[in-house]
This record gives C-alpha cells, structure tokens and sequence, in this order.
C-alpha cells in the first residue's frame, strides 16, 4: 500500500544530500538544529564508545553526528592527506568516518501510513512532517519507521522528528543544518539537481580511488521509493547504523488484511462448530 | 595511486567486525513506547471481540444462558479496552483524534473505527439482554458485535505485524490466527467460568478447538519466522510463551476431561485458558521489544537481501 506516495501537482521535492566524505564531525548541523527549532536538551550522557555522546537520532535529536574509528593500513607514499583516503598495505592506520544523520523523508513514508489521526503529513515541499496540534500521542509511527527516527518525548507526549525546517522553506530559506554545515557536507536542494550532483561525486571519489564510495537511498526502487534525504556513505549502511534495505513496513500491509480476514473466518468456524454440535 | 585492494583491511575496527551489530551496537529500530496498557488491551479486546461472537452463535442454536454470560463477558471487556487504550496515549486528551480521519493503510485507524461500531452494539445487546427491554434492537446489536467481533480480535495481529519490527513483522501471515485463536480460547474460558457446566457445552468445545489453534499458530509463527523468532525461544518473551501453552493446554484437555461434570474443574479449566491467552499476549508483546533492541535482527536479513540480489552495498 502506499498511498503516501508524493503527489504530482507538488512544485518541486525538496532534500538533502549528505555527503559523509567531506564530514569533519563538527557537529554545527546537531547544533543549529536544536537552537533553531528549539530541540530540547536530551541529557549529558558519556557513552564511552567514540567522540559521540549523543548516540542516534531521537524526538530531541533530529540531526546526529556519527563517529566511527577504523583501523587501517595507512597511506605510507603520496600526497593523501585526506583522512578519507583509501590505505596502503603494510602500515597501520587509523581512518574515520563521520556522517550526519538525519529523517529521511522517505517516498513511502511508514510513519504517515500508519499514523491513525493523521499528523503526520507529507508537505508541498514532499518532506513529512508531524502536525502537533493533531498527534495525540498514540506512538505507532515509532515502531513503524524502519530507520528508528521518529520517537516520542516523554514529558510531552507526542512524536517529534526532523521537519527539514518546514517553517524556513516556507520562508525560502534553507535548513538551519545545511545552512551551518562549513564544508558543504550538508547540502539542501531540489532533489532531482541533488541526486545528479551526487552521482557526480560518487563518480570523482571513486576516480579518485574511493572504491567503496556510493550513494545510499538515492534509488526510487528501493523498499521506501527513495529517501528525500539521501547519504553518500564510505562504507556499508549498517556500519553507520542504517539499515541496509529499508522497505515501507505497509508494502506487506495487504497480505497482512488478507490473514486477518482467513484468521476472522477461522473464529466464525469456531464459533459454528462449537455452538451448532449436538450434545 | 592507491590500491584498492587494500579496502578489505577496513572491514575490521573499533565498530565491530563487519556491521552486523550497527553502530556500536545501538538498535537500528525504536522500540515501541506502549506501556503493558496495551498488551492487556490485546487479552481484553480479543476477549471482548470473540465473546460477542460466541453470544451470537449461542443466542442462535438456543443456549440462551450462555449467550448472556458471554455479552456480558463481552461488555465487560469492552469498558475495561476503552480506558486502557486511551490511558496509554501521550495525550489522552485528544483520544477523539483517532476519529479524524478513515486511513486503511493504519491499522490502529481502521481498528479505531471498527470498536466503535463495536462498543455500542455490545453495551445494547447486553443491556436489553439483562433487562428485557427493546429485544428487536438487542438482537440486532447482538448481531452486530457478533459479526464484528473477529475483526475486534484480530485488527491488533496487523497492527504490531505492520510495524518494521522483525519478530512481529515477519509473522504477519501467522499472528493474525495467533490472535483469533487466542481470543476465541479466552472468551471459551471466560464463558466456563460464568456459564454453569449444562449450558456450557458450546464454550469448552471453543476453549478447546481455538487453544489448540493457538498453540498450533505459535509454534507455526516460530516456525517462519527463523532467526527472527528468537525472541520467542530466549528471555523474558520465551518463558512468558513456555508458560502461555502450559496454562492453554492444560486448561482445554482439563475441560474437556472434566468441565462436562464437575463445576470446579470447569472453573479451574476455564481459567487456565484464558490465563494462556494472556501470557500470550504479553509474550508477542515483550518479543517486539527484544526484536527491536537486536540490531542484528534488523540487519542481518536485510544484509542478505542485498548480497543475493548482486548489488553492491
């Protein structure tokens, strides 16, 4: 089922393109984000893993900055000074990789299909966005989405997330994230130039020996027919903590009805057999 | 320039070996933010589902005794659901919201609807039952809840499969009849309790036919659910389920052995069974939670999608 899919009289779709490789972990995208939408405070926590104590998006955490350490054989020879660059054999190394994440504003979005009052809506932008004056706290939306975005605020009692700065675009401004990130990491556009600019890239940085480097959600066949916010990754989705091969829990939702209607028969059969034999 | 070869070294590192436990193995999945409200909700609406039907079935092959107890069963269900669902909203306030729009993609939406087509047709089949009054509008809210009520008791099989959680997703095919049978084995059990042992011939048949069918969907469930069903084996989730085919088998073989003659023991059978039903219940419900804590579970199914279908990453 995916009904949510983006309407065609909308203007244009608008997104963003994350570009990991160019990420310095600075993390102005988490901060800006959160004076500008007046994020709450999500705890000081150490997590004792990595230069990341903020650990995953959440309802008080709509961009997050991931931190992974890798070893590797570092660059003995040659003018690679880039941290991203790819390893010589033999010594030993370290490389990291840092990557922004965000709500991806998926195609076939799960949390606007299950959401049963209908906050969540997809915008004439194509983003989605959650309603706050209509959420009523039910909390489907969370286990729905397969990203582990959107998540209720407690002392609240409603579902918060990344509104990709619904109320800057309507004011022809960009993303307070992308609008901080200093080196373009973040960048906010029409999709379709955004999707094209980074087909380019992934094809400069492999040219460049960047073999692993590819674009993740950039492809409308995927399980959620694309994100509105796409990644270029150096490494698998998962080692990022993002799912591999999303898909749209509802794509399932039809042969879902179909066993509740064997399963309701089943109790009707139940029912006659009980109460209709002779005792 | 640079060797490419050397890219297989970067596999390895301070975040796991491969990716296969995520980042730092945090979950890839939110779980869910319900509260046990809801699990109970899961026994009391399917209760309140499955006793309107059985209502119905006894109100027509004549077991008129039963029927009531079973409505009554069924009302009483039904204003014990209302609060639980309402209670375990962030705003509960704004309950009325679920009423704002129909969304057949929404489960919980389309259940929302169906309950309250549901309650009232129960609360006027009950009360004209107990006081004789209006019998026409009675036997037809009767005939509404009872038609209604499979689809009271198994809306809430889809709503958690309709989830990307992988110990609930991927028993889509198979929780619906979980449900169905559970809450069929309830209402049976509920109805022995209430109905006495000459009346209620009809109710340990249903105790008995639909705990079998629960045990079967379960161990089904596991079944195809593989890797993804561990939840239901290990842990909290997995003594919660030992414990739920226990009561469910040992109350149906009890009451078929000794309902027929003995109140007591139809009491005690009666009980069992819908004491598995619970324990069932609360066993899908904990699984989901397990399941979506494993960043492995969401994973590694899906890391093997894209390995065989040839793409890249």
């Amino acid at each position: 089922m995916t009904t949510t899919a983006p309407t065609t009289t909308s203007p244009t779709r608008m997104g963003f393109f994350t570009d990991t490789s160019i990420c310095i972990g600075c993390k102005a995208c988490e901060v800006a984000c959160k004076e500008w939408n007046n994020v709450p405070e999500d705890g000081l926590n150490f997590l004792g893993t990595s230069y990341d104590n903020t650990g995953g998006l959440s309802a008080d955490t709509w961009r997050h900055v991931a931190f992974i350490e890798q070893k590797v054989a570092a660059p003995s020879t040659g003018p690679e000074l880039d941290p991203q660059a790819p390893a010589q054999a033999g010594d030993s190394g370290v490389r990291w990789l840092m990557s922004s994440d965000v709500c991806k504003h998926c195609t076939h979005a799960a949390c606007l299909d299950v959401c049963p009052t209908g906050a969540l809506f997809r915008t004439e932008f194509d983003t989605v966005v959650v309603q706050q004056d209509v959420c009523n706290g039910c909390g489907y939306c969370v286990p729905a989405c397969p990203f582990g975005v959107i998540d209720k605020r407690e002392a609240d009692g409603r579902v918060w997330k990344c509104t990709l700065c619904y109320d800057r675009l309507k004011s022809d401004l960009e993303p307070a994230c992308a609008k901080a990130c200093p080196t373009q990491s973040i960048q906010f556009g029409p999709l379709d130039e955004l999707r094209e600019r980074a087909a380019n890239r992934v094809g400069v940085l492999r040219e460049a020996g960047v073999a692993d480097a590819h674009l993740y959600g950039a492809d409308e066949t995927d399980g959620v027919g694309g994100f509105g916010a796409f990644f270029l990754l150096l490494d698998k989705p998962e080692v990022y903590g993002l799912p591999p091969d999303p898909v749209v829990t509802t794509r399932d939702l039809p042969q879902m009805w179909k066993a509740a209607a064997g399963a309701a028969a089943a109790l009707f059969g139940t029912v006659a057999a009980a109460c209709l034999r002779r005792r | 320039m640079t060797d490419p070869g050397g890219r297989s070294q970067q596999q390895s590192g301070a975040n796991g070996q491969n990716g296969q436990d995520g980042y730092y193995g945090r979950p890839v999945l939110k779980r869910p933010v319900w509260r046990g409200y809801i699990a109970t909700y899961f026994f009391t609406g399917g209760l309140a589902g499955a006793s309107s039907t059985l209502a119905l079935g006894a109100r027509l092959s004549g077991h008129h005794r039963l029927a009531r107890s079973a409505m009554l069963t069924s009302l009483a269900g039904m204003a014990v659901s209302g609060p639980l669902l309402v209670a375990d909203l962030g705003k509960p306030g704004r309950f009325a919201n679920m009423l704002r729009v129909a969304k057949p993609t929404s489960p919980m939406s389309v259940g929302s609807w169906v309950l309250t087509a549901f309650a009232p047709a129960a609360a006027v089949a009950a009360a004209s039952d107990v006081t004789g009054l209006l019998p026409g509008l009675g036997a037809a809210g009767a005939a509404v809840a009872g038609i209604l009520g499979p689809a009271v008791a198994t809306y809430t099989a889809v709503l958690v499969a309709d989830t990307a959680i992988p110990a609930w997703h991927g028993a889509g095919k198979e929780l619906p009849f979980l449900f169905a049978g559970s809450a069929a084995a309830s209402a049976g059990g509920v109805a022995m309790v209430l109905t006495p042992v000459a009346e209620a011939g009809p109710a340990r048949r249903m105790a008995a036919i639909a705990g079998a069918i629960e045990i079967a969907a379960f161990r089904k469930m596991e079944a195809a659910l593989g890797d993804a069903g561990k939840p239901y084996k290990t842990g909290k989730a997995g003594r919660l389920a030992r414990a739920a085919e226990a009561c469910t088998a040992t109350g149906a073989i009890l009451g078929l052995a000794a309902g027929r003659r003995h109140r007591c023991a139809a009491v005690a059978a009666g009980s069992l069974v819908a004491a598995g039903s619970l324990l069932t219940r609360f066993a899908v419900y904990r699984a989901g939670f397990e399941s979506a804590d494993d960043p492995t579970a969401t994973i590694a199914p899906q890391r093997e999608r894209v390995d065989a279908s040839g793409r890249t990453v």
